[in-house]
């Protein structure tokens, strides 16, 4: 189990150390969160005193729903470049010939992905409450504060966060080109948005017991997709772009997929 | 197709000299037994079988798609035989104890496969945990220093030329300490000196009693360092030292250079008991004119050629020169992989 860990934590500490170093990924991690903090600031900072409660509550919703898409996107991207990006730049091959397995190296990208992207979601939502609080006006800042999606925002930002980690990850194992990954990967964390959409906008009421069904919901899919990511993860596609010959009439056995 | 110069010769025996033969009763390192590959319908490795001894220096030479990198990724595993079996560093190849076997080897892509954004050490030091190496820094820190790259330790390894990169490479695969390690095309676009540079740290892996599994185009490097070589061509065509291959394939012959091209060669060359047969290397200078060169076919060169030079020097030509004519490591691969290569093109 030691071992694991700290196998694990070797792919957490490169993969950290590689964001760090590569202005691409740090400039995307930065303006995204940016751009999604802007537009629902400014919109909030500029309600009118006197705006109908109508207008206040749509502004709201949508300021609240906006900065949730920095825990999708943003994870999204960086989860699409992790395995197919290595696999590109021939590094994938060297660590695939250590003793790591592949539930090691998985849990190692996920989390290195998911502790930038969680801790980004909620600095960004921070943020966001705090200039709302100190800049807008009482009513304006006190409907913020009492926006029952806040609460649910903050609950479904690390849920958000995986299922777009696993989704890319997923994909990233399976594709062979970088581009794609990516907008397969970004498409593949929709789904769980629509639903967050859904409340975000009180199309559905988000009351106590709604957000946490459906975050007892997503965090089992979560983990569904942890196994089935794992699953994915085979040393011989990643390696020759195809699975397993076979011999007609021979068994074919898996090689080092522990 | 004969490859008959001295100076090749006198480096082969330098490099020759230093080598150190597998003995017979060491216990293999790798033993391979009908491995089989097939993708899609199309066999990469057909019923392939051969082992290889510990401490070897093992040769794996063929063309391109000849199945040479497919048969490494099984040995290595990372992909699955679809026939057939292995045995690496004693353990058989599976599913069950791929990550002992892991734990043993060292693999050298043609590509480095270094983290461009990160420097040498740290890149050494990642794969250290990966193989839960205790005193990393310290290892990481003699793999450097065996492949000479101290001094560029802390430098991104995405400014290294590609000759440092191969080192660094290498240095990664000596953290472990493997007791068999895989070279993929270890000097593959590779100027000559950063290639000599890796033919002295194989040469150096040698010494360390460390097993190496060699795949490569170069036909004279495989010359230079195996042992034993094998020539892949989806099966194997042969396998053997590469002394022994030249025997099996090629005659043994002399070659000898006279002044003035010989009046009765037939005479001269006819008549030694030690000389089964002879021929003009090239169209024959009239008798009494120019140099001339002629290729006697022996089976025993010393034996014959002492018996020459005495026939020779008594029919009164000057002797310009007399040498075994060797065949290279080129001339058996050209032999065996060269026509069907030709065919496909």
């Amino acid at each position: 189990m030691s071992a694991s860990i700290a196998r694990a934590g070797a792919v957490i500490g490169k993969e950290l150390a590689e964001f760090r170093r590569n202005r691409l990924i740090v400039t995307t991690a930065t303006v995204l969160p940016v751009v999604f903090l802007i537009g629902p600031t400014a919109s909030i900072l500029n309600i009118k005193a006197g705006a109908p409660s109508t207008t206040l509550d749509t502004r709201v919703d949508y300021s609240l729903f906006l900065p949730l898409l920095v825990s999708v996107f943003v994870p999204s991207i960086m989860s699409a470049y992790s395995v197919v990006g290595e696999r590109e730049q021939g590094t994938l091959e060297p660590v695939l010939t250590t003793p790591i397995t592949r539930a090691e190296l998985l849990t190692g990208k996920a989390a290195a992905i998911f502790m930038p992207a969680a801790a980004l979601g909620y600095l960004i939502f921070g943020v966001f409450v705090a200039i709302t609080q100190l800049a807008a006006s009482p009513l304006v800042a006190a409907a913020v504060r009492h926006a029952p999606q806040l609460p649910a925002a903050l609950v479904f930002i690390p849920l958000l966060a995986a299922w777009a980690i696993w989704a890319g990850l997923a994909i990233s194992a399976r594709v062979s080109d970088t581009r794609v990954a990516q907008q397969l990967s970004t498409l593949g964390s929709l789904p769980p948005v629509a639903l967050a959409a859904l409340m975000q906008f009180k199309v559905i009421s988000p009351t106590f017991g709604l957000v946490a069904a459906l975050a007892g919901g997503l965090l089992a899919v979560d983990c569904a997709a942890c196994l089935v990511v794992a699953r994915l993860f085979d040393r011989e596609r990643l390696i020759t772009g195809t699975g397993p010959g076979r011999l007609i009439g021979k068994e074919t056995h898996s090689v080092g997929n522990a | 197709m004969t490859g008959d110069s001295a100076v090749d010769e006198g480096l082969g025996e330098t490099a020759t000299a230093s080598r150190m033969p597998p003995a017979q009763d060491v216990p293999a390192a790798i033993e391979v037994s009908h491995l089989t590959k097939v993708f899609g319908g199309r066999a990469a490795v057909s019923d392939v079988s051969f082992s290889v001894a510990g401490g070897e220096v093992f040769g794996f030479l063929g063309p391109n798609g000849a199945g040479k990198t497919t048969t490494v990724r099984i040995l290595a595993t990372l992909i699955s035989p679809t026939a057939g079996s292995a045995v690496v560093a004693g353990i058989p190849v599976g599913p069950d104890r791929a990550a002992e076997i892991r734990q043993r080897i060292a693999v050298m892509p043609e590509s480095p496969g270094l983290y461009q954004r990160l420097t040498v050490t740290e890149n050494l030091e990642y794969f250290a945990r990966l193989y839960g190496l205790p005193r990393r820094q310290a290892r990481t820190a003699e793999a450097l220093a065996a492949v000479g790259l101290a001094d560029r330790a802390h430098d991104l390894a995405g400014s290294l030329s590609k000759g440092l990169r191969q080192r660094a490479a290498l240095a990664r695969s000596l953290l472990n300490e493997p007791e068999v390690m895989f070279l993929d095309e270890p000097t593959s676009g590779l100027d000559p000196v950063a290639a000599h540079e890796v033919h002295g740290l194989i040469a150096g892996l040698r010494d360390r009693g460390v097993t190496v599994f060699l795949t490569t185009h170069r036909l004279e490097e495989a010359e230079r360092l195996c042992d034993r070589v094998a020539i892949m061509s989806t099966s194997l065509r042969t396998i053997g030292r590469p002394d022994d291959l030249r025997r099996e394939l090629f005659t043994t012959s002399l070659g000898v250079t006279v002044a003035v091209a010989l009046r009765e060669p037939g005479r001269v060359f006819g008549e030694l008991p030690a000389v089964q047969g002879w021929k003009a290397a090239s169209t024959p200078a009239p008798p009494g004119s120019g140099p001339a060169d002629y290729v006697l076919t022996v089976s025993d060169v010393a034996q014959a050629a002492p018996a020459v030079t005495r026939a020779l020097v008594a029919a009164g030509a000057d002797v310009l020169s007399i040498a075994e004519s060797r065949h290279t490591l080129e001339d058996v691969y050209l032999e065996l992989v060269g026509d069907e290569q030709g065919g496909a093109r």
